[in-house]
């Protein structure tokens, strides 16, 4: 029996969502039950964006995540606002390049990752996300195996299936940090 | 002996429940008439609204649906939508078509809705007992204008046909009277016309009918048949104010 | 598991919708359930559907009435402020016995109020919301799969007791992505010959009319009408029992409070309080009998809603007030968490203890 909650937070626009679904549908496809479940509304736009997963082996009951296994903070309003709920062992990766400061808490594990500049560096402009998700599925027990692909031709759509390669490229990158 | 004149067969036997005198009668028959005329009967379903004509589901003999007040053209939609190839007519007052379901009228004429609306207009809610209309003329004693309509204080009439021919959307639109003979031949070829419309898909089409309310109007039926003369259609010029196919080919001569 | 494709809750509703033979679905766009509209505007054209955004709230319902009037299968939706326009029509609707589905993806009010999650339509989709007397058959799902689920039961409905069917979701369950697996769904082979399909000169007329100006009439038609709500209040219940049995404690929670009751219960349990849960389904018909047989054993209730405390009315009066029944809520857009739900039950179990 084991529940993992992930809170995936940033900017609107960094494929906060996206990088979301990916999971969920990640431990789907490894046979766990999921829940995905987005902050809605003006503040999507352009404001801070946040999802809650949540990836178990048993039935998801309530699918908000207010104290976090797993943190992804992808900005900083995101870490100051999030840093204190991840629960005690819990994990936080966080985007190195947008984020300045370091992580307070000592009772985690913390993933610093500049996930901003191995994107452009890699000529991945844009695909950050999928680099700290990379990272998340290497480090995290609640994935088993580290095949992607499946999951992500799930995510992306079938008139951008041109961006399913560059998106595996971005996630290796990640799992291979 | 031969027969000269005979009820449509679209009106059942039912007798009307209209005031002496009301001009409701003639307009149903005109409407019965063109349903007969081009036997469309067993494929047509009319849209009662709210008002004088509530109950005219029990006149028609064809399918009938009685809408909630004002919202007859949105009912209409959806049974045409659910059955292209029925007709489909509303018949509804001034007060039902022009104030509370204002909305609703004009955005079936803007989406070109392929319905019949027939609009009874006789400036006045009779069904209530005479109040205010939106088509009430300036100075037209009612029940809530004791004093006379004072454009001051609840502005001026509605001109449907003007404003709904002004949208890109609608096929046809044509003002017509049934205050003497010459007029409700008119009225008849108008209303046949707005359901041939409908037959060939040219869509949306509305006859505005000036009508009379002797009870509430406080005049014998002919005196109200002169008021129409004398006061509606010099505020509500008779005519067609719309017709998109003749649009058309007027365009296609140059 | 990889049968089942991850949807969110709006999307479920009207994929199912489609499912369930509804080709007619009429709109005007409000948050948090806009994205039904959106499903329906893609793919009603592809399968020779209608969808059309609507002028209003008013407008869509009475569209909604005329294909129902059809006899053919018709849905909207909308978010609280919308249902409230939509209540005329769905009066109308109720008195020409009409089939019809609505949805209310809830949110908080009242006025304008807020776009987060709420459950405080409760009393106006269960009362009636509009005037006269009426019932709809309110349904309540907690999870993306009944989303899906409940909408193909709804329109079945619908169609069996000629009522509108409303489901009464919220800006969560709306908004969350669950896995779902669309079910087999059989048409249901039910006679319309009531509707205005046009009397092809071979019967008399067929009228849609709720207007009737005979009282003794109009009396005598709300008394059939009750004879069929009779019906669908002795066969239609449904409920989920969650730990019920040697429960103390009985929570009754729907759709998202019914959810995050669910993990209050868990950990509860895991200290030794004895707590369990009833979750209405169907919200009317309440599952009285599950909550009268409950309060023989269990000693409190507690009611968990996102609302000022709507369905504890008939919690109470399913328990017939034999126990005492607790409220534990968050408004405005605010949902309880586990924690909250979890001191109310330890509050209760101390005062038990008393």
């Amino acid at each position: 029996m084991s529940t993992t909650h992930i809170l995936i937070a940033g900017f609107g626009g960094q494929g906060v969502l996206f990088a979301g679904k990916f999971l969920a549908y990640k431990g789907l496809i490894e046979g766990c039950n999921v829940s995905w479940l987005p902050s809605y509304g003006p503040e999507m736009r352009g404001g801070t964006a946040n999802c809650s997963v949540i990836i178990s082996s048993e039935d998801v009951g309530s699918p908000i995540v207010d104290a976090p296994d797993v943190l992804i903070a992808m900005n900083l309003p995101s870490l100051d606002k999030y840093e204190g709920a991840v629960v005690p062992g819990g994990k936080i990766f966080y985007d190195s390049t947008l984020i300045s400061r370091k992580v307070e808490r000592e009772d985690v594990k913390i993933y610093a990752i500049p996930a901003t500049r191995l994107a452009s560096e890699s000529s991945y402009r844009g695909l950050g996300n999928m680099i700290l998700m990379g990272k998340v599925i290497k480090e995290c027990d609640a994935f088993k195996a580290p095949d992607t692909r499946e999951a992500l031709s799930k995510v992306v759509s079938a008139r951008h299936q041109d961006l399913l390669e560059s998106n595996l490229s971005a996630l290796d990158i990640g799992y291979n940090l | 002996m031969s027969i000269v004149f005979d009820k449509p067969h679209a009106l059942t036997d039912a007798p009307l429940h209209y005031c002496p005198g009301c001009t409701h009668g003639i307009i149903h028959r005109l409407v019965a008439k063109a349903i007969d005329d081009l036997d469309i009967e067993g494929s047509t379903v009319g849209v009662a609204p709210v008002g004088c004509a509530v109950m005219a589901y029990n006149y028609f003999a064809c399918d009938m649906v009685e809408a909630a007040h004002g919202r007859a053209p949105a009912v209409a939609t959806g049974l045409k939508r659910a059955m292209p190839d029925n007709i489909i007519f509303t018949y509804q007052g001034d007060g039902d078509l022009a104030s509370i379901g204002m909305a609703e009228t004009v955005h079936a004429a803007t989406r070109n809705e392929n319905i019949t609306v027939i609009f009874v207009n006789n400036a006045i809610y009779g069904m209530t007992g005479g109040q205010m209309a939106p088509t009430s003329l300036p100075g037209q004693v009612t029940q809530t204008s004791p004093y006379g309509r004072d454009v001051k204080l609840c502005g001026y009439p509605i001109k449907i046909c003007e404003l709904l021919s002004r949208l890109d959307g609608p096929e046809y639109i044509e003002r017509v009277a049934v205050n003497n003979v010459k007029n409700i031949k008119a009225a008849e070829k108008a209303i046949k016309k707005a359901f041939e419309n409908q037959i060939n898909k040219k869509g949306f089409s509305l006859i505005e009918v000036i009508s009379s309310c002797p009870t509430n109007w406080g005049m014998t039926p002919e005196k109200a048949l002169s008021w129409i003369e004398e006061n509606m259609i010099p505020y509500y010029p008779l005519g067609v104010y719309k017709d998109r196919s003749a649009e058309k080919k007027e365009g296609e001569q140059q | 598991m990889t049968d089942k494709v991850l949807m969110k809750g709006n999307e479920a509703i009207a994929e199912a919708a489609i499912a369930a033979g509804c080709r007619h679905y009429f709109g005007y766009p409000i948050t948090p359930q806009t994205e039904i509209a959106a499903y329906m505007a893609k793919r009603m054209p592809k399968i020779g559907g209608v969808f059309l955004q609507a002028e209003s709230e008013i407008a869509a319902i009475n569209m909604v009435y005329g294909v129902a009037a059809a006899g053919k299968r018709a849905m909207t939706s909308s978010s609280s402020p919308g249902i409230s326009l939509k209540s005329e029509g769905i009066s109308y609707i109720a008195g020409c016995d009409l089939p019809a589905l609505i949805v209310n993806v809830q949110r908080g009010g009242p006025g304008l109020g807020g776009i987060q999650p709420s459950q405080s339509d409760y009393f106006q989709a269960t009362r009636g919301g509009g005037h006269g007397d009426y019932h709809m058959i309110v349904l309540a799902p907690a999870y993306v799969q009944e989303m899906a689920d409940l909408t193909l039961r709804g329109f079945d409905l619908a169609d069996i007791y000629r009522m509108p069917v409303m489901i009464l979701a919220d800006g969560t369950i709306g908004q969350m992505m669950e896995p779902v697996k669309m079910k087999e769904y059989t048409p249901l082979n039910i006679s319309k010959d009531w509707a205005v399909t046009g009397t092809k000169m071979k019967r008399v007329h067929n009228i849609v009319n709720s207007l009737c100006l005979e009282p003794e009439q109009l009396e005598e038609s709300n008394f059939k009408r009750y004879e069929r709500y009779k019906a669908v209040l002795e066969k239609e219940p449904m409920y989920e029992e969650y730990l019920t049995d040697d429960a103390d404690i009985i929570i009754a929670a729907f759709g998202i409070a019914a959810r995050v009751s669910k993990n209050a219960v868990n950990e509860a349990r895991k200290m030794g309080i004895r707590v369990g849960l009833i979750r209405p389904v169907t919200l009317w018909p309440f599952p009285k009998k599950a909550f009268e047989k409950a309060a023989d054993r269990a000693k409190a209730f507690i009611s968990v809603e996102l609302s000022m405390g709507q369905m504890i009315e008939d919690v109470e009066l399913a328990v017939h007030c034999r126990r005492p029944v607790y409220l534990c809520n968050r408004v405005g857009g605010m949902i309880p968490s586990p924690e909250q739900v979890l001191s109310k039950i330890k509050e209760v179990e101390e005062n038990l203890k008393k």
